[in-house]
């Protein structure tokens, strides 16, 4: 089991706050919506936690998945 | 809508062969009674049903072609008894069928929605008819009126009528709905979804699946797989560049160009158009191969919801995939970014390309822009666009190849053969 970082595109405002907070897991397209990187590396889960905690819309969320290798 | 049915064996459509409408004597002088159980939670006839259908191997004909028995085994199992919504929002503006099974064979929707909702012992049993469709909506209530009050009808059929755009024939976006939001579809992390209205689930059936159920239900499965190669017969919508669209009814795995053919093309085809708006470019090769998702695949094509739109050399293809992302781009529920902001953008750099008045860079800006809306809305919405933009710049290639140089082909100024219904001007969604 690995965790992924998922976005609600509903909820999502694209103002970007999750990308200045984890750079490292997640980029904006050219409008500012998070494009998010599958795996979630294990130094990097508290990262993602705490931008699952920090975004304003709640649109954020960390989930367990199976990776494909 | 010229021709609608044609010579060959029809089931769903038997006996509207004149392009007479049913009405419940013709019905039942066609297709026989149907008996459903007089009580409740019948568990025999259940279970009898149940094992007709899987016996039959019918897939959802609304564009998943999932077993339809698992998914009511499943539904079979839920704590509280159901909503069913049998969804005739003809969400696909190239299909006809859903208006088709409506106007001419309509008791047969009914009787199925009958037989979906004793098997799962629904609270409700609605049908889902788009409200920009009043002939449909007519000829359901005439039909509902003309069963009530004879003792055939056992299963209360109320018709609901949401507004009639592209996402909201969508499950989520038709539950949504019904349970009192917007019919904008809903973000769901896992599907397939858990789908809920007035805190009861939902099950969603596609018309035509559930007019098949109807003829399960009276002949058994054997007898359904008895066509197609046991996969059963299924709705085709031929539009496009053919001098007679229409729905026809064939069985699965005939072969795609005698299906066209029946349409009548009006000139040499460059590419077809399957499944539906958001489905998949196959070059006029696939014309050989069979009509049925293992038919199709090694084309990357599927059957979806029946769509098959005729492309030909009267046409530019680049110009027709831009004017179809334009308004899937319009058809948009605005709600996600990547879908909201994408989706315009791809439309205009693909009319860039139709014009041959790009300045350069513009593959580059259109790989970059597919993948950009992939996968990243709610729905599958933009998913539909990419898949459907992807293999259309793969079928006319050498036409992109020559825009993109500068040199527009010769029928790029010619109009597009794609009659597009138009978008609203004023957004509904209540
Ligand atoms: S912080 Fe939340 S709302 Fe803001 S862009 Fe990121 S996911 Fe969207
Ligand atoms: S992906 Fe597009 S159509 Fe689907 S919910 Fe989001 S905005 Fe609406």
């Amino acid at each position: 089991m690995a965790l992924r970082l998922r976005v609600d595109p509903i909820a999502c405002d694209g103002y970007g706050h999750c990308a200045e907070i984890a750079g490292e897991l997640v980029t904006l397209d050219e409008w500012g919506y998070p494009i998010i990187s599958d795996e979630v590396p294990r130094r990097l889960v508290e990262i993602a936690e705490l931008a699952v905690r920090q975004c304003p819309r709640k649109a954020l969320f960390l989930e367990k998945f199976e990776p494909r290798r | 809508m010229s021709d609608v049915l044609a010579a060959g064996e029809l089931r769903l459509l038997a006996g509207t062969e004149q392009g007479r409408p049913l009405d419940f004597a013709g019905h039942l002088a066609i297709h026989g009674e149907l008996s459903l159980p007089t009580k409740r939670k019948d568990d025999q006839w259940r279970s009898a049903m149940l094992g007709a259908i899987e016996a039959s191997g019918l897939t959802g004909r609304g564009g998943a072609a999932f077993p339809t028995a698992i998914k009511l085994k499943g539904a079979m199992g839920w704590k509280k008894r159901p909503i069913v919504a049998i969804n005739l929002m003809e969400g696909e503006p190239a299909a006809q069928k859903d208006s088709v099974l409506a106007a001419f064979a309509p008791h047969l929707v009914l009787d199925g929605a009958e037989v979906l909702g004793a098997i799962l012992d629904a609270a409700e049993v609605v049908i889902a008819v788009a409200r920009d469709n009043p002939g449909a909506i007519d000829s359901l209530n005439r039909a509902i009126l003309e069963r009530s009050g004879t003792k055939r009808s056992r299963v209360d059929l109320k018709i609901v009528s949401p507004p009639g755009r592209y996402v909201a024939g969508e499950e989520s976006g038709l539950a949504a709905w019904l349970d009192g939001a917007d019919a904008r579809p809903t973000f769901r992390p896992d599907r397939p979804a858990i789908l809920k209205v007035g805190g009861r689930r939902a099950y969603v059936e596609n018309a035509e699946t559930t007019a098949d159920v109807a003829l399960i239900a009276r002949h058994g499965g054997q007898w359904f797989a008895g066509a197609g190669g046991g996969l059963g017969t299924a709705l085709a919508s031929v539009s496009g560049a053919v001098f007679e669209s229409g729905v026809f009814e064939v069985p699965l795995g005939t072969t795609l160009g005698s299906i066209v053919a029946r349409a009548k093309p009006r000139g040499r085809i460059t590419g077809l158009l399957l499944g539906g708006y958001g489905g998949t470019f196959v070059g006029p090769d696939a014309l050989d191969a069979p009509w049925s998702n293992d038919g199709l695949r090694p084309y990357g094509g599927a059957v979806g919801a029946g769509v098959i739109v005729v492309f030909d050399d009267s046409s530019c293809g680049i110009a027709e995939i831009a004017r179809i992302t334009q308004w899937m781009s319009h058809e948009s529920a605005g709600q996600c970014g990547p879908c909201a902001f994408g989706l315009p953008a791809l439309a205009t750099d693909l009319m860039l390309a139709a014009n041959a008045s790009s300045s350069g860079r513009l593959e580059n800006r259109l790989t970059g822009l597919l993948a950009a809306i992939d996968g990243r809305g709610a729905c599958a919405h933009p998913d539909g666009v990419a898949r459907m933009v992807r293999s259309g710049l793969r079928v006319f290639a050498a036409d992109l190849a020559g825009h993109l140089g500068g040199r527009r082909c010769a029928a790029s100024s010619s109009p597009t053969v794609l009659e597009l219904p138009k978008n609203d001007e004023v957004l509904e969604w209540r």
